[in-house]
């Protein structure tokens, strides 16, 4: 088991050096860090003199290996739009985003789930039909598409939510900023929330679904059934187990792409998050916010796929034998 | 009790297919009496597990029974209303699938299987069933069985797999129990333990057997009586040490001359030429005539079982045979 | 099991006219069985044969600014009231007529999902048969590099190798190469499961008989790769090309819609619901509703038929 996790953290850190060098060469050799820095008044010689304050002369491999370290300690460098450090201006959004994307997760969850059992086990009920054409539009219509729609009748026609920003927020702490403590901030979230969490729902749906029909067909229901056991027993003791033990990998791995759309949502809302820092750094060519962007996410979905290794192979006892001999 | 412990009468099984209705089982009958073993032998496709299934109404749709009686103990039960027919499920019927690996449900320990399962037949408390599972391990030959209760079925091999597979049958005390190939996906050499596992632990509850198997050897050592299938068809029953030493039907003692003995040396094998035909192409009149070596104008109208002595063959060659007698061509 | 194979023919024997065999074709006639499907089908015919030609179709054109008059611009669609019987379906703010402006928008996204999907194969359907072929470290090396990008949602590689794009070029060359920047950002995205699915057909069919007579008779790699290989994986590669085509479709309305694709003055659909979406409280509710009707229609034919597709060529459910 040790051996195992040993494994897992070393190809992960292997990922996170890989996505390092990319930004880092983003960083480098997109336009030029120098000239995006200063104005156009600046001379010559102090363009050359800056250059080489700031290491731009040195090697490369000694450059890549100065991001790399200073990376991992959270330090960006300065945003060349906004003239403060990346990690501030990150930081400051982090709370926006994260919040969004947390109550998006718990949202798909708690839809997606119930909605596959029930899909899989009631297969002819007018409610699962009806499930399963929302599940296809879900699935189909891109993100921004059901966020301008949300707009137009919560915001436009009907007027309850509003459209736009978060509302008002509460601070926690020197640094969290929280929208769940306000009437207006909970109203801010509600659409964002569900443009959001409604591509994973469906997906969690879908795939609870097919994995649920598929257990339900195995040898060891069958015999389940033909011991006489209950449907009930059948159904949430021997089939959910199974079922949801391929769904956490899928699951775990789609959480992680919540942050990636978050991008797209907060545009659409308007939302002050990461993801439109980093649309505004990409309008603008602001690359130590790109780069900065590129391996907090890396970061993030390193980590998520890590857990989820865990929660595997915590769940699966086929997996705990396997896990401490190598892989074939 | 008097009478038999199962009647099949006429059974009729069929699957709906885009081209019609396709008939699996056609018209099978037979009786087990209490406490016997009765063999179910016939190739790949004749239709045996399909009997099986159907009796503990566990067909997969398409298929559906489509006529026909199945008494158990006197009263019907294929037409009993799903509340009823789970009752049935694991307390009177028990049954035993072909492949261990994929029979237990690989995230449950056994003793929970076993336990869950006492439970729901019966009206023990969590405690008592799962020392009552301590001693089905033990009766199926799992050795230590109270430190094996708590593991996981992969932690099993293929044949004590099985075992536990015989122990969750049987831990209801079914009066019957259907076994489905059990030693089919089993090593050979494990393969006589586990019908040996099987036959003591039934005599000794008192259950009776339908074991369906395509191999010859283990119906002629395990079984009272023998059911030979073909194409849907039942075409012969009788006392098993008869029908291996003198099979009545032709297809049986075309399956008897093609077993290898050791006192004839034959250059080849003897077989039986074509093949079983396929469910949609199943000729009127007897199924096997078009393979027969015997077949004769009578043979394009479907035989009924016959009766010769306590002996049953599907074949007209005994159409006049007198009761008591023994005809052959 | 018993064996259910259900080849029943006719009581006269098998129907053999050309109606007789369309209708036991099994994939045709599980397309026709389903309503949806059919309807699916229908109108993802009609958008695709609408973007074909639109040159024809549309009023005017939309991508001539001379065309186009400011006067006109904001106008309601004709069949309201305030309409001008010239716009069918209204003018957005430069006063480009909508019907022509969808149909020329719908053109560029499906030239752009198909070139996307194309370069992807193209790129994926490589990558496979090398790495399958060859084995060892370029075996490695690119299943590492595949299993490095899977880890990341496709859009946000499409997104991230978008903008890099955007700052590398300088300004007025955004604009122009706005097109080819798409297209290779969608197929440097996406080519990893072509090239996953052909690996693993080329390491089975590296080893059949007819590939070590190639090698005996002395073709080179490449010829046996192109000629014998590339044929005999390209089944699967067909179902993932049109069920990623709306993915194609999708991530760059996605990317339009962001602004970090195609300019307001070659606008895709994605692009016309950015500028609609401004215009939505000040009631020109137009501008956005038939852009997003269009887009709408177009991705969820084309997923259903993708469904079909999975579904009908999915061996295990028949």
């Amino acid at each position: 088991m040790i051996a195992f996790i040993l494994r897992r953290l070393l190809a992960s850190i292997g990922v996170l050096v890989a996505v390092g060098l990319i930004a880092f060469a983003m960083f480098r050799y997109v336009g030029d860090p120098v000239n995006q820095m200063v104005g156009i008044e600046t001379s010559v010689q102090e363009r050359a003199q800056l250059r080489h304050q700031l290491g731009l002369d040195d090697p490369t491999i000694v450059q890549a290996a100065r991001f790399l370290i200073h990376a991992a300690r959270f330090d960006f460098g300065v945003s060349y739009q906004f003239k403060q450090p990346v990690a501030d201006l990150i930081g400051a959004r982090m709370p926006a985003t994260l919040e969004l994307a947390f109550v998006a997760s718990i949202l798909s969850l708690a839809a997606g789930v119930p909605m596959g059992v029930y899909t899989a086990l009631h297969r002819d009920k007018a409610l699962a039909q009806l499930f399963q054409a929302l599940s296809l539009i879900g699935i189909s219509l891109p993100t921004f598409l059901i966020g301008v729609l949300l707009i137009y009748l919560f915001a436009v026609v009907l007027r309850w939510l509003p459209s736009f920003g978060r509302g008002d927020v509460v601070h926690i702490g020197s640094w969290w900023t929280t929208g769940l403590l306000t009437a207006s901030g909970l109203k801010s979230l509600i659409m964002p929330a569900i443009t959001l969490a409604l591509f994973q729902m469906t997906l969690i749906m879908r795939l609870v679904r097919a994995e649920m029909l598929e257990v339900m067909r195995s040898d060891y229901i069958r015999f389940a059934r033909a011991r006489g056991l209950s449907e009930r027993a059948i159904h949430f003791h021997h089939a959910l187990k199974n079922t949801l033990v391929p769904v956490i990998t899928v699951v775990g791995l789609q959480l992680g792409s919540i942050l990636a759309f978050s991008i797209i949502t907060e545009t659409v809302f308007a939302w002050p998050g990461m993801g439109q820092l980093f649309l505004q750094s990409i309008q603008n060519a602001d690359i130590p916010i790109m780069a900065a962007y590129l391996l907090l996410i890396a970061l993030m979905f390193v980590v998520i796929n890590l857990i989820v290794d865990l929660i595997y192979a915590v769940v699966d006892p086929r997996l705990r034998v396997h896990l401490d001999r190598p892989q074939a | 009790m008097t009478g038999p412990l199962l009647s099949v009468r006429d059974l009729k099984v069929e699957f709906a297919t885009r081209k019609g209705p396709l008939v699996a089982l056609d018209g099978v009958s037979f009786d087990i009496a209490p406490g016997e073993v009765l063999g179910v032998v016939g190739e790949s496709g004749a239709g045996k597990s399909l009997t099986g299934l159907a009796i503990i109404d566990l067909l997969d749709p398409p298929g559906r029974i489509a006529g026909g009686e199945i008494l158990l103990a006197g009263e019907r039960i294929d037409n009993l209303p799903p509340a009823k027919m789970r009752d049935i499920r694991g307390r009177r019927v028990g049954i035993i699938f072909q492949d261990p690996m994929t029979s237990l449900n690989p995230l449950l320990r056994i003793g929970d299987q076993l336990a869950e399962t006492i439970m729901a037949h019966t009206s023990l408390p969590r405690k008592d069933a799962r020392t009552r599972a301590i001693a089905w391990l033990a009766e199926v030959g799992i050795p230590s069985p109270e430190k094996r209760i708590d593991a996981y079925p992969h932690e099993f091999s293929g044949g004590m797999r099985q075992r536990v597979v015989i122990a969750l049958a049987l831990c209801a005390e079914p009066a019957l129990v259907i076994a489905d190939e059990p030693t089919t996906a089993l090593d050979v050499s494990v393969q006589a333990q586990i019908i040996s596992v099987l036959k003591n632990l039934t005599r000794r509850h008192g259950a009776a057997v339908m074991l369906i198997t395509h191999d010859m050897g283990v119906i002629a050592e395990t079984a009272d009586r023998v059911a030979v299938m073909y194409a849907g068809r039942i075409v012969e029953t009788g006392e098993v040490h008869e029908v291996v030493r003198d099979p009545l039907h032709p297809y049986t003692q075309g399956l008897m001359a093609a077993i290898p003995t050791l006192e004839v040396s034959a250059r080849r094998l003897a077989q039986i030429p074509g093949a079983m035909p396929r469910l949609s192409a199943i000729p009127p009149g007897c199924a096997f005539a078009p393979r027969c070596p015997k077949a004769f104008a009578r043979c394009a109208e479907r035989p009924p079982l016959i009766a010769v002595a306590d002996r049953e063959a599907a074949c007209w060659l005994y159409e006049h045979a007198p009761v008591g007698a023994d005809a052959r061509a | 099991m018993t064996e259910i194979a259900g080849g029943g023919e006719g009581a006269s024997g098998p129907d053999r006219s050309l109606a007789g065999r369309l209708k036991d074709n099994d994939l045709l006639a599980s397309f026709l069985s389903s309503k949806i499907t059919v309807a699916a089908g229908a109108v993802t015919l009609v958008l695709f044969l609408a973007a074909l030609l639109a040159t024809w179709i549309a009023p005017t054109d939309p991508f001539n600014p001379a065309a186009n008059f400011l006067s006109d611009s904001l106008d309601p669609p004709s069949f309201i009231a305030g309409g001008d019987p010239r716009f069918l379906l209204g003018t957005d703010d430069q006063g480009r007529d909508m019907l022509s402006a969808i149909l020329y928008g719908l053109r560029v996204s499906l030239a752009i999902g198909f070139c996307g999907v194309a370069l992807g194969a193209a790129i994926g359907v490589g990558l496979g048969l090398i790495s399958g072929y060859s084995g060892g470290w370029i075996d490695s090396i690119i299943m590492r590099i595949a299993d490095v990008q899977l880890t990341f949602p496709a859009i946000l590689i499409a997104l991230l190798l978008d903008g890099v794009a955007h700052a590398a070029l300088k300004a007025q060359n955004r604009d122009e190469s706005a097109f080819a920047v798409l297209v290779v950002a969608i197929g440097l995205s996406f080519w990893v499961q072509y090239a996953r699915t052909v690996r693993a057909s080329t390491m089975v069919e590296k080893n059949r008989d007819y590939v070590l007579a190639a090698r005996l008779i002395g073709l080179s790699h490449a010829r046996i790769l192109l000629t014998h290989i590339l044929p005999n994986v390209m089944g699967p590669v067909m179902v993932i090309a049109t069920i990623s085509l709306a993915l194609a479709i999708i991530t760059e309305a996605t990317l339009s819609f962001l602004g970090v694709g195609l300019p307001p003055t070659e606008p895709s659909l994605g692009t016309l619901i950015r500028i609609g979406q401004n215009y939505l409280f000040s009631g020109e509710w137009w501008i956005v509703a038939f852009p997003s009707l269009t887009l709408a229609a177009l991705v969820l034919a084309v997923n259903l038929l993708g469904d079909w597709l999975r579904d009908a060529l999915n061996p295990r459910l028949k």
